[in-house]
C-alpha cells in the first residue's frame, strides 16, 4: 500500500505545482497593485501587501494628468458593446439562413466563413488602415467597431449555427401544425431555446473585442481614442521603470471584466474553439 | 491503481462543473423546402448584412493588399501620390533580403518550440487531471482557468514586471535558489532569454486550452479497452501510446494545428515585450516585422508583399483545419 501512498503524494505535489505556476502571476499582479510604489522597489520583494493601500487604483482611475484610464474605458465599452450587438444580430440572421434553409451557395458561404477566419489580422493591418482612412473612419468608434464586427463575425456565425442546429426543427413544425405561422413558430419556440447560445456567443465576442490590441493600436492611435489595451501599453511604456504599482492596478482593472465573463462561459469554450476557432 | 473516470464524465467546469464538451451535438440540419418565391429569397436576404460587412472590411482590404504588394508604395503614396506598378519588385526585394529570412526562420523556430512545449505540458496536465481526486482536480482547474482568462496584453505586462531587471521577483527567487546575486540580471536584452520569457508567457496562456480539450477527449476513451490493455500487461506509457492516443488522434491533430496557427501569428506578446525592453532587430517575428516595415519604415509595398506571403503560409496550414471542421460537422 505504500506504493499507492507515494503515487497520490506525487500526484498531489504535481497538482499543487501546476496550481501555483498558473495562479502566481495573477496573484503577483494584485499583490503589487495593493502596495505603495516605493514599497515594491525593494531588494526583497513583499510576498503579501505589507502596507496595504488603494492609492494605485486612485491614481489610475482619477489622476487625469497621468492616466487616461477613464476615456479609454469609455471607448472600450462603446466599441465592445456595439460590436457585440451588431455582430450578434448579423450572425443570428446568417446562421438562420444556413441552418433553416437549403440553397445553392449555402456550403460555399460556410466554407468562406471558415476561410476568412483564418486570414491573419497581422497581415491586414496596413490595408485596413488605408481603407478606413479613405472613408475618414480612422480614430472613430464607428471605424473600430466596423473592423471588430468583421473580426468576430465568422466565429459568431459558426458558433450560432451550431446552436441553431441543436434545436430540432420538429418543434417548429409541431407548432405550425397547431396553427402557428412559420415566423410565429420560430419566435415562440426556437428563439427562447436559443437564448443561452446567444448569450454565450455574445460573451465570446465581448472578450475578443475587449482584449484586441493590434487593430486598435493601428486604427485608433490618437490618445483620446485609445481602447484599454492600447492605453495600458502606453501607460506602461510611459511609466515603466517608475510606477509598476500603478501599472499593475491598471492591469487588474482591465482584466476583471474579462475574467468574470470568461468564468461564466468557460464550459462552452473548449467545444466552441475546437470547431471553429479564434484566439483573442 | 488509479480509478478512471466514467466514460461519460465531462471535464471540470468552473461554477457548475459540467459543461466542458462541445456545446452542440452536430446534428445534420433538416431543411424545409418551400416552393414559394419569398421562401427562396429569404436566405439570401438573411445573409446580406453579414456578407456586406465581410466584403467591405475583409474582402476589399485583402484585394487592396494584393494590389499594393505589386506597387511602389511609400509614404508619398499614402498622402495621395499615384502608386506605379512595379511587377514583382517588392517580392524580389523581400525574398532576397536576409532580414526577411531571419525573421521567417525565427518565427518558425519560435512557433515550433512553443507548440511542442505547449502540447507536451498540456497533455501531461490532462493526464494528471484524470488521476486526481475531486478536490485537487478543482484546484488545478481553477488555476488553469485564471491563466487562460487573463487578457494577452495584461499577461505580458505582468510577466514583464516579474522578470524586471531591478525589482523582478524571478531574479529574487532564482537568486535565493541558486545562491547567486541575480539582482540586475536583464532577461529581455538577450534575444535568447527574451524568447524564453515569451515562451513562458505563451505557454502559460495556451496550456489550459490544450489541457482541457485533451482531458475532455481522454474521458471519452472507453474504460474497458484500457482495462483490457492493462490485463494484457501494458504499462502506463504503453497504454497511452497504443490505446489512448489512437482514440484521440484527430483531437491532437486539430489542437496542434490551431497552436501552430496561433503561435506563428504571435504579435501582442512580442510587440509588448519589445516595449518593455527587447532589441527589435533581433526579436521581431513575422507579424511584428510587417508592422515595422509598413508603419515604422513606411515601406508599404514590401510590407504588403510580406503580408501576402504570410496569408499564403497561414492558408496552407489552415487547410487541414478547415477540412477537418467541415468533415466533423457535416455541412
Amino acid at each position: 500500500m505504500t506504493r499507492k501512498r507515494l503515487d497520490s503524494l506525487l500526484l498531489g505535489t504535481a497538482a499543487v505545482i501546476v496550481f501555483v505556476f498558473s495562479v502566481f502571476p495573477v496573484y503577483w499582479m494584485i499583490n503589487t497593485s495593493l502596495q505603495p510604489n516605493n514599497q515594491i522597489r525593494t531588494v526583497v520583494p513583499n510576498f503579501v501587501p505589507a502596507n496595504f493601500t488603494l492609492r494605485n487604483y486612485e491614481t489610475v482611475l482619477f489622476d487625469t494628468t497621468r492616466s487616461d484610464f477613464m476615456p479609454a474605458l469609455g471607448n472600450s465599452l462603446m466599441v465592445t458593446i456595439s460590436t457585440v450587438a451588431i455582430a450578434l444580430v448579423f450572425a443570428f440572421l446568417a446562421s438562420l439562413a444556413v441552418t433553416r434553409f437549403r440553397f445553392r451557395s449555402r456550403k460555399g458561404f460556410i466554407l468562406a466563413i471558415l476561410i476568412i477566419q483564418m486570414i491573419p489580422a497581422e497581415a491586414m493591418i496596413v490595408s485596413t488602415y488605408r481603407v478606413l482612412d479613405s472613408w475618414s473612419l480612422l480614430n472613430t468608434i464607428a471605424g473600430l467597431t466596423l473592423v471588430y464586427v468583421a473580426t468576430v463575425l465568422p466565429f459568431t456565425i459558426w458558433t450560432l449555427r451550431g446552436f441553431v442546429n441543436g434545436i430540432p426543427i420538429d418543434l417548429e413544425e409541431a407548432a405550425m401544425i397547431d396553427g402557428c405561422s412559420r415566423t410565429g413558430a420560430f419566435w415562440k419556440i426556437t428563439f427562447p431555446l436559443l437564448a443561452p447560445g446567444l448569450v454565450a456567443t455574445g460573451v465570446f465576442g465581448f472578450i475578443q473585442a475587449w482584449n484586441e490590441f493590434l487593430l486598435a493600436l493601428v486604427v485608433n492611435s490618437r490618445p483620446e481614442m485609445m481602447t484599454l489595451p492600447v492605453w495600458l501599453r502606453t501607460f506602461q511604456v510611459a511609466t515603466g521603470t517608475t510606477n509598476w504599482a500603478a501599472i499593475m492596478a491598471g492591469s487588474t482593472l482591465m482584466a476583471i471584466p474579462v475574467v468574470i465573463f470568461f468564468l461564466v462561459v468557460q464550459g462552452r469554450m473548449t467545444g466552441g474553439l475546437v470547431s471553429g476557432a479564434v484566439k483573442g | 491503481m488509479s480509478t478512471h473516470s466514467p466514460a461519460l464524465e465531462v471535464a471540470p467546469g468552473g461554477a457548475d462543473g459540467s459543461r466542458q464538451v462541445a456545446p452542440v451535438p452536430p446534428e445534420p440540419p433538416r431543411p424545409v423546402h418551400r416552393r414559394r418565391r419569398s421562401a427562396r429569397m429569404a436566405p439570401m436576404v438573411l445573409l446580406i448584412p453579414a456578407s456586406l460587412v465581410l466584403i467591405v472590411v475583409i474582402g476589399y482590404p485583402l484585394l487592396q493588399l494584393v494590389i499594393m504588394s505589386f506597387q511602389e508604395f511609400g509614404r508619398e503614396q499614402v498622402f495621395g501620390k499615384p502608386a506605379p506598378f512595379v511587377g514583382l519588385d517588392n517580392y524580389v526585394r523581400v525574398l532576397t533580403d536576409s532580414q526577411f529570412w531571419a525573421v521567417l526562420g525565427r518565427s518558425v523556430a519560435f512557433a515550433a518550440v512553443n507548440v511542442v512545449v505547449t502540447m507536451l505540458i498540456g497533455t501531461l496536465i490532462a493526464l494528471l487531471l484524470t488521476r486526481l481526486n475531486k478536490g485537487f482536480k478543482l484546484l488545478v482547474s481553477v488555476g488553469l482557468l485564471l491563466a487562460w482568462a487573463m487578457p494577452a496584453l495584461t499577461a505580458v505586462i505582468v510577466w514583464g514586471w516579474m522578470f524586471d531587471t531591478q525589482y523582478g521577483v524571478v531574479n529574487y527567487v532564482l537568486g535565493m535558489i541558486t545562491g547567486q546575486d541575480l539582482h540586475g540580471n536583464s532577461w529581455l536584452s538577450n534575444p535568447l532569454s527574451f524568447f524564453l520569457v515569451a515562451t513562458i508567457i505563451i505557454t502559460w496562456q495556451s496550456v489550459p486550452f490544450v489541457a482541457f480539450t485533451i482531458y475532455a477527449g481522454l474521458t471519452q476513451v472507453p474504460d474497458e479497452v484500457l482495462e483490457a490493455a492493462q490485463l494484457d500487461g501494458a504499462n502506463g506509457p504503453k497504454r497511452f501510446f497504443l490505446v489512448t492516443f489512437p482514440y484521440l488522434r484527430s483531437i491532437f491533430l486539430v489542437v496542434t494545428v490551431l497552436q501552430v496557427i496561433w503561435d506563428l501569428r504571435v504579435f501582442t506578446q512580442i510587440y509588448a515585450l519589445q516595449g518593455i525592453g527587447g532589441i527589435r532587430e533581433q526579436t521581431s517575428t513575422l507579424g511584428v516585422y510587417i508592422y515595422q516595415t509598413s508603419l515604422g519604415t513606411g515601406d508599404y509595398g514590401a510590407g504588403g508583399a510580406i503580408a501576402v506571403i504570410m496569408v499564403v503560409i497561414m492558408m496552407a496550414i489552415s487547410l487541414y483545419y478547415v477540412r477537418q471542421s467541415i468533415k466533423d460537422e457535416e455541412l
